[in-house]
């Protein structure tokens, strides 16, 4: 110990560390391993002291964290994320490999998570409450370098005596003294880049860091983070505590392994009684702790809580490899994009070291870093295209790491969080088997389902929907129930996703909106959120999905996902779900498809055509459904394609007499202007096959083609004409396909349509041939006799009458009753 | 030079003033010569100036004796830095980017600083034969005394690997993949064999290569991965931001407009930025609020296009129009240049024009106009 040159001789060894600094974890490695300290203080939550042993468990494995949260409320919970290369990490494992026991000194998470409930109740005015959860956690993990931003505050409100005060990061300043621009590089050639054993003293670099800090807090004293003289103050009784305890070993046998920012405090020399002072009166609650794991894509800064690192793959690299880091990297970085079937060679991996090193010289750095192996990877292996590079951040530089936290570790507090949901819903987990229909109107039924959504969401099938009873019904759910087992487990690992079946649920969406790679995911995404009453998840849900759409060329995927979006709607309506984000997507899905639907129809074949007419009949669908009650303009234009469609001749003639079919639905088409596009599509140039396709689209299907046939005789005498004069090797041709068409109907109309095919062609017989008589008769309605039949007319009038209310005959009823199939047909 | 038929005929200093366009080693001599005093680091073998210098060069700053070196490029610092490096190892370097990124501008000012010498370039073409890049012969030398060293025409690679300087190709792509491949060999080997005379030209140090290449129409004829190989590729970005854009544009219309005569007024500005927005937003497959995704149209629509859609505008405002540019003079030179292929393109205008164009504020005249345009 006397090779420390502490400025207080045998003082205890205060290691000042950058959270997650891999160049960190090696000096306090080689400092430990020199000192052979008898106990090791980390800066943590003291909760997790119980917890500590887990470290050295076979199953636990880094990223971890120590997740502490309030007992009666998960949802508020900080985070303490550990890695493989943490300093904080190595001392833990130090210590337990040694037999030294180990103890975090920070302030007790039950004070730091209610003096951020504190905060936030002074706030609550002020600021929305939307990130609510987590933030905690988030501000804690996020603090980054050396200095760190304190645990349990708001990140942008200023409070404390100070208020306006700007939080001084003292990265930033040491590294602005030192003529950089970013601060994390800084810190990077000035501590992380020393390689232990290049210097003989394994403590100079913690002395320089601690003068450094200690000039920096002279100055700056507490950088604008008033909590952290609670902190400090805890710290040092704590260290007190300890040197008491192992008075026998002298002071040196005490370690810390803290911050680099609070060593200057540390060395402070302060009243026992000025430091209970500051800590008393600090609000207080029931808190507990437990591991959970963690991925190196949560460790980056980017996603949920973010530890205030980057790059952890790249410093998990430079913490294991054992020498040339820059080699080693870029070797990695080659057999990577070799998987990918990129051609990278070793004279590739060759060119990009020496590129990397010259580029490390130019900007005057000790040695590569990451920011020069990217730019060389770039260069020489990627042919200067930012694309494979994403590959490689993804897969390397973040890392797809995942940590593992052994059985014996305390449950996680989405389990808390579900039990106490299942109690307050009454919804009790049992192993049988059992159906619960739920009515969404009630508020208790819609909590259950939004619940059990949320579940299935998070891969905690407990409940699968079953087919309700009630059929069509909005309102009505159908679950069916079963708790197994391995449903605890699942549980336990969706707690990586948050701390209550919420906020979990959410960020699962969201971390599925965002891995989404088709239109159609991102649809069943957003189906399932709503139900699952996520609205916060909705945005990024939303957001992902008018992406793919925007991107998606194929008008087909489009026309897919339409459907879902429309029902999620009428879903969200029945729910009272703010919807209006979703109808904008959905309106903005209905304009794309309405710009690539008519090239699309293009040049299909059969197969090709007859999903094209499904999609249309979709979209048509949905296009009502979107536009009922809203703005009509989504509706014109998608007329206007449907025009488009049925009057285009390269257009396949099934989707143009489907088009025509839905304008004449809707009346946006004229009957004789129906007839005249019929008349067109079935004139004898038209090859006899595409002519049965089309009238496969207009009458085809079971969606009442047919009762439109009984009721427009003049449509029926338009397809009677042509059938009887299409020539007798065409007629085997489209045989199969009109065959297909009127086989969907209904027998009734099956008979009822012969039977006016009969008679239509009875009425002609006297004048020509087929069915081209019904025309050609000079009074005649098509379908009708020449002549008014005045006998059956008359037997009509008292029914007719008796309708109508126009003549009491109450006797002439029963009479006619028998004559009312004949009327049906007539009138109708 | 003696050998005739050679272009590298040096300008002598009375008809540099004269000149339409002095070569960037001659137009910033005082700076190099300023930064070559000032330059304390070391120096590769075969520089002129270190690489910190060069790169100062081409980025600008002020030395410590107070000369102010102008900005040549201006983008970010890190391209730059990696372009510098790689001529310091012995790979060479490749400049991609869309038309009027400024890759030759680039590459003749980094042969100026580094060799101080810009002119031992090679144009690429679709006819450039391999004595452009290898050697030719002088035939009247070679039919008198036969095959000997003076009778070879030496090609400014030739040349570059013989003094040590940094030879330039343009537009590498467009020479025929055969030809291209002439430059493994010199890349790898950093020799050139005379098989006809049994010697070969060894590079001296200082020898490198920048080559310049479309990344747009990379199909013309794409490297060979072998030669792809031997180069570092660094790709310079189009305009960071939308106002240095604008800049650009406006600032080249209004230059062109004088050559051509044309009135334009600073009315026209607003109609320049939307030509540029609609240029950006298409490019980027993004709206400029970030808020939707749109697709890219096969066009490149570089900076250079957009230019040329302004001008040609001003020209139908001028000569058919009240001389103010109108959304209806700049709507179908935009069809056109995002329009390339007539099946895949006009869709996505379309749906850039219902979905972005129809509901943005102040734009209902430019969405009729394109209306008009694509009907």
């Amino acid at each position: 110990m006397t090779t420390a040159p502490a400025p207080r001789p045998g003082g205890p060894l205060l290691l000042g560390i950058r959270h997650h600094g891999p160049g960190s974890a090696r000096a306090v490695r080689a400092a430990l391993d020199a000192a052979a300290p008898k106990v090791v203080l980390i800066e943590g939550p003291p909760e997790g002291d119980a917890l500590l042993a887990l470290a050295a468990d076979e199953a636990m494995r880094p990223p971890v964290a120590l997740l502490a949260h309030a007992v009666d409320d998960p949802g508020r919970a900080a985070f303490w994320p550990l890695a493989a290369f943490s300093p904080e990490w190595i001392a833990i494992r130090w210590a337990l490999a040694h037999g030294v026991p180990a103890r975090f000194i920070d302030l007790p998470a039950a004070h730091s998570l209610a003096l951020a409930q504190q905060d936030e109740a002074q706030q609550d005015e002020a600021q929305q409450d939307g990130a609510r959860e987590d933030q905690a956690g988030e501000d804690r993990a996020r603090e980054g370098g050396a200095g760190e931003r304190d645990a349990p505050s708001a990140p942008e409100a200023p409070h404390g005596p100070e208020g306006a005060a700007l939080r001084v990061d003292p990265l930033a300043v040491l590294a602005e003294a030192a003529g950089y621009d970013d601060p994390e590089r800084w810190w990077e050639d000035a501590v992380e880049h020393r390689s232990p054993g290049a210097e003989a003293d394994p403590f100079a670099p913690f002395e320089g860091v601690a003068e450094a800090m200690g000039a920096l807090r002279e100055e700056y004293g507490d950088g604008g983070r008033t909590r952290d003289r609670v902190r400090e103050a805890h710290m040092r009784l704590q260290l007190r505590a300890a040197r008491r305890e192992f008075k026998e070993y002298g002071d040196e046998a005490v370690a810390v392994v803290c911050g680099a920012w609070h060593v200057p405090a540390l060395r402070e020399k302060t009243t026992v009684t000025a430091d209970r002072a500051l800590i008393k009166g600090v609000p207080k609650l029931k808190a507990d702790i437990t591991w959970v794991p963690w991925t190196h894509r949560r460790l980056a800064r980017h996603s949920g809580y973010g530890a205030g690192i980057d790059s952890p793959g790249w410093y998990g690299h430079l913490f294991d490899a054992p020498d040339r880091p820059v080699e080693r990297w870029l070797t990695k970085v080659a057999g990577l994009l070799r998987e990918e079937d990129r051609p990278v060679s070793s004279a590739h991996v060759i060119e990009a070291v020496r590129l990397a090193e010259t580029l490390a010289t130019v900007r005057g750095r000790p040695l590569a870093g990451l920011t020069e192996t990217v730019d060389a990877v770039r260069a020489v292996m990627c042919e200067g295209s930012d694309v494979p590079l994403a590959l490689i951040r993804d897969r390397l530089i973040v890392g797809d790491v995942l940590g593992e936290v052994p059985d014996t570790a305390p449950a996680v507090p989405l389990q808390r969080d579900l039990t106490r949901l299942q109690r307050s819903l009454r919804l009790t987990p049992q192993a049988m088997e059992r159906e619960v229909d739920l009515d969404l109107r009630k508020e208790n039924d819609a909590a259950k389902s939004a619940l059990l959504h949320r579940l299935r969401l998070l891969g905690v099938g407990w409940g699968e929907p079953a087919a309700g009873r009630s059929g069509t019904g909005t309102f009505r759910e159908t679950w069916r129930l079963c708790w197994e087992p391995e449903l605890s487990v699942r549980v336990a690992e969706a707690g990586v996703w948050g701390t209550t079946v919420l906020s979990a649920a959410t960020a699962n969406a969201e971390s599925r909106a965002r891995a989404a790679t088709t239109l159609a995911e991102v649809t069943e995404l957003a189906e399932r959120c709503l139900p699952a009453g996520l609205p916060d998840a909705l945005p990024a849900v939303l957001r992902a999905l008018a992406d793919r759409a925007a991107l998606d060329a194929d008008v087909g995927r489009l026309a897919g996902a339409l459907p879902a979006l429309a029902r999620s709607l009428r879903y969200g309506d029945v729910r009272s779900t703010d919807t209006g984000a979703l109808g904008d997507v959905a309106t903005g899905l209905v304009e794309r498809i309405c710009v690539g639907l008519p090239p699309a129809c293009a040049g299909l074949d059969a197969d090709g055509a007859a999903e094209m007419r499904r999609h249309v009949d979709h979209v048509h669908t949905a296009v009502g459904l979107l536009t009922d009650g809203r703005d009509p303009g989504p509706a014109e234009r998608w007329e206007a394609v449907l025009r488009k469609l049925a009057e285009r001749d390269t257009v396949p003639g099934v989707i143009r007499g489907r088009a025509a079919r839905l304008l004449l639905d809707d009346g946006r088409l004229a009957q004789d202007r129906a007839a005249r596009l019929m008349g067109l599509a079935l004139s004898p140039g038209t090859p006899p096959p595409d002519a049965a396709a089309w009238i496969e689209g207009f009458v085809g299907g079971a969606s009442g083609g047919g009762m439109l046939l009984v009721h427009d005789e003049r449509l029926l005498g338009l397809i009677d004409t042509w059938l009887t004069a299409v020539a007798p090797g065409s007629f085997t041709d489209v045989l199969p396909l009109l065959r297909r068409t009127f086989s969907g109907y209904e027998p009734g109309v099956r008979r009822t349509l012969g039977e006016l095919i009969r008679r239509g062609g009875d009425g002609g017989s006297g004048s020509g041939s087929g069915g081209g008589a019904a025309r050609a008769g000079t009074a005649a309605v098509p379908g009708f006799g020449p002549g008014l039949d005045t006998a059956r007319a008359d037997a009509v009038m008292p029914v007719l009458a008796l309708i109508l209310g126009t003549d009491e005959d109450p006797g002439a009823q029963r009479p006619e009753a028998q004559d009312r199939g004949a009327l049906v047909e007539v009138t109708a | 030079m003696t050998v005739p038929g050679t272009t590298a005929q040096q300008p002598t200093e009375s008809t540099a003033d004269a000149l339409l366009r002095p070569h960037a080693e001659d137009a910033f001599a005082d700076e190099l010569t300023a930064l070559a005093l000032a330059d304390d680091r070391q120096r590769p073998v075969g520089w002129r100036l270190s690489p910190w210098a060069v790169a100062t060069y081409l980025l600008g700053g002020t030395l410590p004796d107070g000369t102010v070196i102008t900005p040549k490029y201006v983008g970010p610092r890190r391209i730059v830095e990696v372009a510098v490096t790689t001529l310091a190892t012995d790979r060479a370097l490749l400049l991609l980017g869309v038309p009027g990124t400024a890759k030759t501008w680039v590459s003749e000012h980094l042969a100026a600083a580094v060799s101080g010498d810009s002119t031992l370039l090679v144009q690429g073409t679709a006819g450039t034969p391999e004595e452009a890049i290898r050697y030719g012969w002088n035939y009247a030398r070679l039919l008198a005394h036969g095959p000997s060293r003076d009778a070879l025409v030496p090609s400014p690679v030739m040349r570059a690997m013989s003094d040590g300087m940094t030879a330039r190709v343009e537009e590498l792509t467009r020479i025929p993949a055969d030809v291209q491949d002439s430059l493994i060999t010199i890349l790898s080997e950093k020799t050139l064999p005379v098989p006809e005379l049994g010697q070969e030209v060894q590079a001296v140090r200082g020898f490198n290569l920048i080559a310049t290449a479309n990344d747009r129409d990379r199909g013309v004829n794409d490297l060979s991965s072998a030669l792809r190989r031997r180069f570092n590729t660094v790709v310079l970005p189009l305009p960071a931001t939308p106002e240095a854009e604008v800049g650009i544009v406006s600032r080249r219309v209004d230059q062109l407009g004088r050559a051509l005569d044309l009135p334009g007024g600073p009315e026209g500005i607003d109609e320049i930025r939307r030509v540029v927005t609609v240029f950006r937003e298409l490019r980027d497959g993004v709206t400029t609020d970030g808020r939707t995704k749109l697709k890219s149209p096969s066009g490149a629509l570089s900076t250079a296009e957009a230019i040329s859609v302004v001008t040609n505008g001003l020209a139908l405002a001028a000569h058919f129009g009240d001389g103010v540019l109108r959304p209806g003079d700049v709507a179908a030179g935009i069809l056109g240049a995002v329009v390339r292929d007539p099946a895949a393109d006009r869709v996505i205008w379309q749906e850039y024009v219902e979905t972005v164009v129809r509901e943005r504020d102040g734009w209902k005249d430019f969405y009729r106009a394109c209306r008009e345009v694509s009907a």
